[in-house]
């Protein structure tokens, strides 16, 4: 095995010490008889959508232009987790929940070692911030992560629209100079579909990866059961710390290999189990990741979460269409089929794996009840698992992280049958 | 067999019609036989369409052994009822009356609720699952409580008692004396004899999570709730917002957990619960302060909030459907298996009625003190805040000082700011204007950083707005303005102008509010109810029809003299109306209500119930007619300005059918019976009479008018609601005291000084009367206690008992005249007196009032449908309701006073109402019905032992015949000194008892040792005697003596015994008084 290049992490450090510290104050601007100014900022931002709507608002973060496509989130917790999430690469996110910035940004809820997202579109951004993780605003980690805020707009109707037309692309602007027009066209030059997002997220080298959840927040007494050490490899394809941190606490050691990294040399290292990692836009623009995906089930037990789920999907000889405006949220009902259990799920994806289009031997354990879609596979024969949606949760409720036990459970089968393979040999 | 939750009292509103309604419609949709048991008469639930056996009466083990014998049901739904259902479920249990007829309790076990309420259990479930609770200790001595305090080691320490109502009886003690009286007073409420000692939470975070699992052990999460208020105030007393807004998904999710892991731990099967948490802002920890196995007030806050129907849901898992088998009635697509995201925010601010106790502290801790609550939606906590402030009616249009704020010393403040209190939220405003930054504040309030952040920039938008003209502000800044949740008038009084100007420019602006929908899921669906609250956010999603409509205008919180009897009255004129054929628009802003169920009305505005809030629905809907007759004073007094409003600038009705009106008795016609001058116009026209009296604007004229008089007299200020500020007085001395202190009397606000008639006998009468002038009475009802106490807090007879009938058709005529010359249409309520067979008219209410529920049960009829219908347009003829119906039963309304709650208030009644709810006994005879009353209401009625009389002089005569039936009836008579030498003289035995303050050993002593069961003790009011009559009093009541304090009170409480004696009480449902009254209910209607 390589030696691994330990990923750069994000230091306490680079936060330095502005604990808690109040937000800018309004910019007052001078009122037109010149009394004293309203203590509210001037509107200086935009959000052009491509249908050509124009929501004005109040700029934060970075100044700029960036183009996106839009997306809204439903989750009332954990934007800070969000922010971080790979996933959302490519997209704008609309907080539906109307107060943002709350409580900070702190050191230990990153899910990656940076914001990946575009922009992000607020009701109301904190005029202070109340946490005692809290170690900076979410204004100051947006300018130094050179990310677009744009707050007091409508976001309810902004979903509204969203929800009737499906996702759009949409440029966020502090230039006042550029006509609406032009921005439009802007929004139409470019499409998220077919577009290569993964690249720009994965990691460049193989790393290792060993911190597990950290004992203040462990929530699952099942994990301090896991006696036994799996070594499992995870394709990023911009995965979340969490999921790392899940599979950590229940036992894996885990190296970190690049989206584009040959299944041969993955299998070369002989794992116990290949993870599947989830990632940003369309499955069907990383042809490359499905071809590795093939190549190793069946070899070794896979589980995939999101993009993961979708590659297997496509892997498995499924296709995968784009829903009208994506699942974005901590809300959403699974049902596992096995049991008709419920879990209230964290979602955040576009696609989705027409079941239909699977082979026999492929059975759908999960929907998801809002729209019936499928929300994970089971391939016995080839020992593959997937879930649409976020065990890992961070953000979004802990109901599924069940999940990770039923891969350990995979791997330890699989352990036990070679065992018992050995000795019958 | 579904348990209600009785009366109203403080910490058991409406909420639980709400919950008990919503469970008796699910279930009967389910297709299950309904059989309900409540007392409490004016419950939409103990309509006879609701349930299908609906038994109103004492909610007391024997008398559910006898419904059970006669009803045979299969399960009993305790968790709808609150602690009363809970507490009645729980001795059915333990006496074997359960395993007797065979059964089940559905919902929650009883050792899920065993172990909610002990302390010690629960202590030990959280243990179990890894949670953690606050160090404490059970005690059941005072001994054992001073070892535990002991251990704890500091100052202060949280009592709170074992099985109680809202935290009777608990609180917060500072010091060893303080310590001492709160641990005696826990343990005397406590139904087990149990308090336990904690350590105080005192300023750390307090969260409530609402909880719902099913029977195939799902689990989710409907709302979480933060507490404005830290750690310290009873959550019913706390400022309430929701979602929580200060946790990191972290923090958030671990509350989650722990919310589920306790649903699971406590064994509650199936339904809604309520886990209260607290976490220290320093780190994070976590501890959990209570958890409640059962649908709560803050579970229909939470439905409310979301738009998810708790209670609803809740009794369709107690048979067995599971979460994801049940739609989402807003989405109507999705499952009700979800976890519900709102994309606003919600403040609940709790209202108090401390000026009707006085001599209680104005200060809140660990027990419920408040009677009522609104809440407000916004786009932002600032928007919501505001609203749910100006919500509140209590004179506050916002978070401004209002124009009577008596600015406090700097020494004041920080003692408001640091001794929770009902103002402490004006208090932080003097405060911010006094200079004091968000720092001190913090250290003073321990309220969050991010609050005050909020509550700053507050301050600074209003500091700016005063700096300007209304001339000044521009459409953007008036938006913004408005966006904060800053009304008209609040903007007004900043920059100087009226708030008509102010409504005007800023129309002019189109600056209009627009309304937004509640979905369950932050706009991921489409939402086909509508559910709305208005936001100044640009995108409307009213869409109003153009279908002919109605719009309601509810009672908004709860408050003593007007309460649930008001919601009654707006729910029955949704249904009637809608099954009618009109569309039904619901406007109120209390969450308790089933007002504000979404599927009550048609459209439902989640609404402050003031005139810009008013005119803005009006002008967003367009109706063709509004009806203020129905929420109590709140909307009549919106009547007079919105009459304005539309005179001025009439609005076409968006059905094309004229213009929008206000419907029912003119605004001209309430002005009649409320404007004095015009009032004693129409009497002296219809040849009416009242007692003498008159209207005075200085102190020298009030003592004027009463020597001429005579005392006693009645004073009161001349616009009043249940009896604010109203006293009898008897001296010179009394009434100097009462134009000093209790009113300010100045030509603006008069005070009317009447005649008291001493000795009479009072009566209410409600009356039905169309547009064509037609009139029926529907109930005339004698009340128990004679005139001087007033009617909210009287006992009352249907029908009368023992007036004559001359007097009684005087009355029908009086009634008939009256609403004929105000042109009643729809509802009146007239108040008489009768003194030596002569009538007297007190007051006149051309609208609904708080006795229309209770005579609607009394006689059968929906008199609130009626009402509605006769408002629009049909005569009592078309509805068949021609006629004052005779009855062949006697029902008898029983008032319950919230005095143990008070600390240090006297139990005496009194022209103030006090009574925060009601009770209903219902049988063949006066004596049955008022005993039923009575232990409905709480009174032990004793079967045997010594009844202690203490009489003033004037009443000493009259007590004779009383205490003579006593002796009959096998009991035996204690006397003070006084009474008893009146008693031996008119031949009654009697033991003479010191009085307290006489030596030992008296009555107070021989009360403690349980020797006796009842007491009879009058007062002249005068402050000698309320001094010493109010220890015996305050005793009586710690130690759950019955006590009547009216020589009326006694006699009918003598007829009680003398039922109870004659006979076993016996359950008959409503259903069998009125076999054809089913038909009649409109609850039907909106199923």
């Amino acid at each position: 095995m390589e030696v691994l290049a330990q990923t750069p992490r994000v230091s306490l450090a680079s936060f330095g010490n502005t604990a808690a510290s109040s937000l800018k104050r309004p910019v007052f601007v001078p009122s037109t008889n010149g009394a004293s100014p309203a203590p509210w900022a001037k509107k200086d931002a935009r959000l052009v959508l491509e249908d050509g709507s124009v929501w004005e608002g109040r700029a934060f973060g970075t100044q700029g232009t960036a183009l996106a496509e839009v997306v809204f989130n439903t989750s009332l917790t954990g934007y800070q987790e969000i922010l971080t999430d790979p996933s959302y690469k490519g997209q704008f996110v609309v907080f539906t929940h109307p107060h943002i910035g709350n409580v900070g940004i702190n050191f230990g809820d990153m899910e990656s070692e940076k914001c990946h997202l575009g922009g992000i579109i607020i009701r109301d951004l904190a005029a202070s911030v109340s946490n005692y993780r809290s170690t900076k605003t979410l204004d100051a980690y947006l300018k130094e992560q050179g990310v677009l805020g744009i707050a007091d707009v409508d976001t309810r109707a902004i979903t509204r629209r969203l929800r009737d037309t499906g996702a759009l692309n949409g440029v966020i602007t502090t230039d006042l100079s550029t006509p609406v027009d032009d921005l439009v066209q802007q929004t139409k030059s470019w499409s998220i579909l077919g577009k290569d997002l993964i690249s720009e997220v994965t990691c460049s080298e193989p790393y290792e990866w060993k911190d597990t959840t950290e004992h203040e927040w462990e929530f699952n007494p099942a994990v301090q059961e896991k006696g036994e050490l799996f070594h499992v490899v995870a394709y990023d394809f911009g995965i979340k710390h969490n999921i790392l941190r899940r599979l950590a606490s229940f036992g894996c050691k885990l190296t970190v290999v690049p989206a584009d990294y040959p299944a041969s040399k993955v299998l070369e290292m002989n794992p116990d189990g290949i993870f599947l990692s989830n990632g940003p836009g369309d499955p069907s623009a990383v042809p490359y990741a499905v071809e590795n995906v093939r190549q190793v089930i069946g070899k070794k037990p896979v589980f995939g979460i999101c993009m993961g789920h979708q590659l297997l999907g496509q892997a498995f000889g499924g296709e995968t269409f784009k829903l009208k405006f994506g699942h974005h949220g901590g809300n959403h009902p699974i049902r596992f089929g096995p049991t008709s259990r419920i879990e209230i799920s964290a979602q955040n994806h576009n696609y989705a794996v027409n079941p239909a289009t699977l082979p026999d031997d492929v059975e759908v354990t999960h929907i998801n009840l809002n729209d019936g879609t499928c929300a994970g596979l089971l391939c016995k024969p080839k020992k593959a698992m997937s879930i649409q949606y976020h065990p890992e949760a961070s953000p979004g409720p802990h109901d599924a992280d069940v999940c990770f036990e039923q891969f350990i459970d995979m791997l330890k089968a699989e352990r036990a049958g070679a065992v018992q393979a050995a000795v019958a040999a | 067999m579904i348990l209600g939750a009785g009366p109203i009292v403080i910490g058991q509103a409406c909420e639980f019609d709400y919950s008990g309604t919503q469970a008796c419609k699910a279930l009967k949709a389910e297709g299950y036989r309904v059989v309900l048991l409540n007392s409490n008469p004016a419950t939409i639930m103990t309509d006879p369409g609701t349930a299908d056996r609906t038994y109103i009466g004492p909610m007391t083990p024997e008398l559910v052994e006898q419904i059970l014998e006669k009803e045979r049901p299969e399960a009993i739904l305790p968790t709808m009822g609150g602690q009363t259902a809970l507490n009645l479920a729980k001795a059915l249990s333990e006496q074997g009356i359960l395993d007797k007829y065979n059964v089940e309790l559905i919902g929650a076990k009883l050792p899920s609720i065993d172990k909610a309420e002990d302390r010690e259990l629960f202590k030990q479930a959280m243990k179990k699952i890894g949670l953690k609770t606050p160090p404490s200790g059970t005690a059941s001595t005072m001994e054992e409580a001073l070892v535990i305090a002991d251990q704890i080691g500091k100052f202060p320490l949280i009592i709170r008692p074992a099985f109680t109502l809202g935290g009777t009886g608990g609180g917060i003690a500072y010091n060893v004396d303080e310590f001492h009286e709160i641990v005696d007073a826990g343990l005397t409420a406590s139904l087990t004899k149990q308090v336990l000692v904690e350590m105080s939470l005192l300023g750390w975070k307090e969260y409530e999570l609402e909880v719902m699992r099913d029977l195939a052990d799902n689990v989710v999460i409907i709302c979480s709730i933060e507490n404005i208020d830290p750690m310290g105030v009873h959550t019913g007393d706390s400022i309430t917002i929701a979602p929580a807004q200060t946790l990191t998904d972290k923090e958030y999710q671990r509350l989650r957990d722990a919310s589920v892991a306790i649903i699971r731990e406590m064994g509650v099967e199936c339904g809604g619960s309520n886990v209260q948490m607290a976490v220290n802002p320093v780190d994070g920890e976590v501890m959990i302060i209570e958890m409640n196995p059962r649908v709560s007030r803050s579970s229909a806050l939470a439905s409310k909030a979301t738009g998810f129907p708790i209670a609803k849901i809740a009794a369709k898992l107690a048979v067995g459907l599971s979460l994801d088998q049940i739609a989402n009635d807003i989405t109507r697509k999705t499952p009700a298996s979800f976890e519900p995201s709102i994309d606003y925010i919600v403040t609940k601010i709790p209202r108090f009625a401390f000026e009707k106790f006085p001599g209680a502290k104005a200060e809140l801790t660990t027990q419920m003190k408040s009677v009522g609550e609104a809440m407000a939606m916004g786009r932002t906590f600032q928007e919501s805040f505001q609203k749910a402030l100006r919500s509140l009616e209590t004179g506050l249009d916002g978070w401004s000082l209002p124009k009577n704020w008596k600015r406090m010393t700097r020494q004041q403040v920080e003692y408001g700011l640091r001794v929770p209190n009902p103002d402490r939220m004006l208090i932080v405003k003097q405060a911010f204007e006094d200079g004091f930054t968000k720092e001190q504040l913090f250290e003073l309030t321990n309220i969050d950083p991010w609050f005050l952040s909020q509550f700053e920039g507050l301050h600074e938008t209003e500091e700016w707005l005063r700096t300007r003209k209304l001339a000044d502000l521009s459409a953007e800044d008036f938006l913004q303005t408005k966006k904060r949740g800053f009304s008209d008038p609040q903007i007004a009084r900043a920059v100087g102008a009226s708030p008509s100007e102010v409504r005007s420019r800023r129309k002019e602006l189109g600056v209009v509010p627009s309304y937004k929908r509640v979905d369950t899921c932050a706009a991921e669906f489409e939402a086909e109810t509508p559910y709305m609250y208005s936001s100044y956010d640009g995108d409307s999603e009213a869409a109003p029809s153009s279908s002919k409509k109605v719009l309601i205008l509810g009672g908004g919180p709860n408050r003593i003299g007007q309460g649930i009897e008001f919601d009654y009255c707006c729910c029955h004129a949704s249904f009637s109306l809608r099954a009618a054929g009109y569309e039904t628009i619901m406007m109120n802003s209390n969450p308790e209500t089933v007002s504000t169920d979404y599927d009550t009305s048609s459209r439902l505005y989640f609404e402050p119930l003031t005139v810009e809030d008013v005119l803005n629905v009006i002008e967003t809907e367009r109706p063709d007619g509004i009806i203020v007759q129905f929420g109590g004073q709140t909307p009549l007094k919106l009547a007079a300005p919105l009459q304005e409003a539309l005179t001025n600038n009439p609005i076409p009705a968006a059905s094309g059918e004229g213009n929008v009106r206000i419907w029912g008795t003119s605004p001209e016609s309430i002005d009649e019976a409320e404007d004095r001058d015009k009032w004693y116009k129409i009497l002296t026209r219809l040849d009416i009479k009242q007692p003498p009296g008159d209207m005075v604007v200085s102190e020298q004229q009030a003592l004027t008018v009463a020597q001429k008089l005579g005392y006693p007299v009645m004073v009161r200020p001349s616009f009043v609601l249940g009896g604010r500020a109203m006293e009898i007085v008897y001296t010179d001395k009394d009434l100097k005291r009462y134009i000093e202190n209790a009113v300010e009397v100045d030509p603006d606000r008069p005070v009317l000084v009447d005649k008291y008639l001493d000795r009479a006998d009072e009566l209410d009468v409600d009356a039905l009367c169309d547009k064509d002038g037609n009139v029926v009475i529907c109930g005339i009802m004698q009340h128990i206690e004679q005139a001087g106490v007033h009617s909210g807090d009287s006992a009352c007879s249907i029908p009368p008992q023992t007036i004559p009938e001359e007097c009684l058709d005087t009355i029908r005529d009086w009634t008939t005249k009256l609403a004929k010359a105000l042109k009643v249409i729809g509802l009146i309520n007239i108040q008489y007196c009768i003194q030596d067979n002569e009538v007297y008219i007190i007051e006149a209410n051309p609208r609904a009032s708080r006795t229309v529920p209770f005579v609607a049960k009394a006689i059968g009829h929906p008199l609130a449908a009626y009402a509605s219908l006769l408002m629009s347009g049909q005569t009592l003829s078309e509805i068949g309701f021609t006629e004052e119906p005779v009855l062949n039963h006697v029902a008898v309304k029983e008032a319950v006073l919230p005095f143990e709650k008070f600390q240090g208030a006297d139990t005496l009644l009194g022209p103030e109402m006090r009574s925060t709810g009601e009770v209903m006994g219902i049988d063949k005879t006066f004596a049955k019905a008022y005993a039923k009353a009575a232990i409905a209401a709480g009174q032990k009625l004793p079967a045997s032992g010594n009844i202690f009389i203490t009489m003033i002089d004037k009443h000493k005569q009259d007590v004779i015949p009383i205490a003579k039936k006593l002796v009959e009836l096998g009991y035996g008579i204690v006397a003070t000194r006084g009474t008893a030498a009146a008693l031996r003289e008119g031949g009654v035995e009697a033991t003479e008892v010191l009085k307290i303050q006489e030596g030992r050993p008296n009555a107070g002593d021989l009360m403690k040792n349980g020797d006796i069961s009842m007491m009879f003790i009058t007062s002249t009011g005068n402050e000698e005697d309320v001094r010493d009559g109010k220890n015996l009093r305050r005793l009586a009541l710690a130690l759950k003596v019955p006590i009547i304090t009216t020589l009326a009170g006694a006699r009918a409480t003598v007829q009680a015994l003398e039922g109870m004696k004659s006979g076993p009480l016996e359950q008959v449902p409503i259903q069998d008084y009125f076999p054809a009254a089913k038909e009649l209910s409109p609850v039907e209607f909106a199923a």
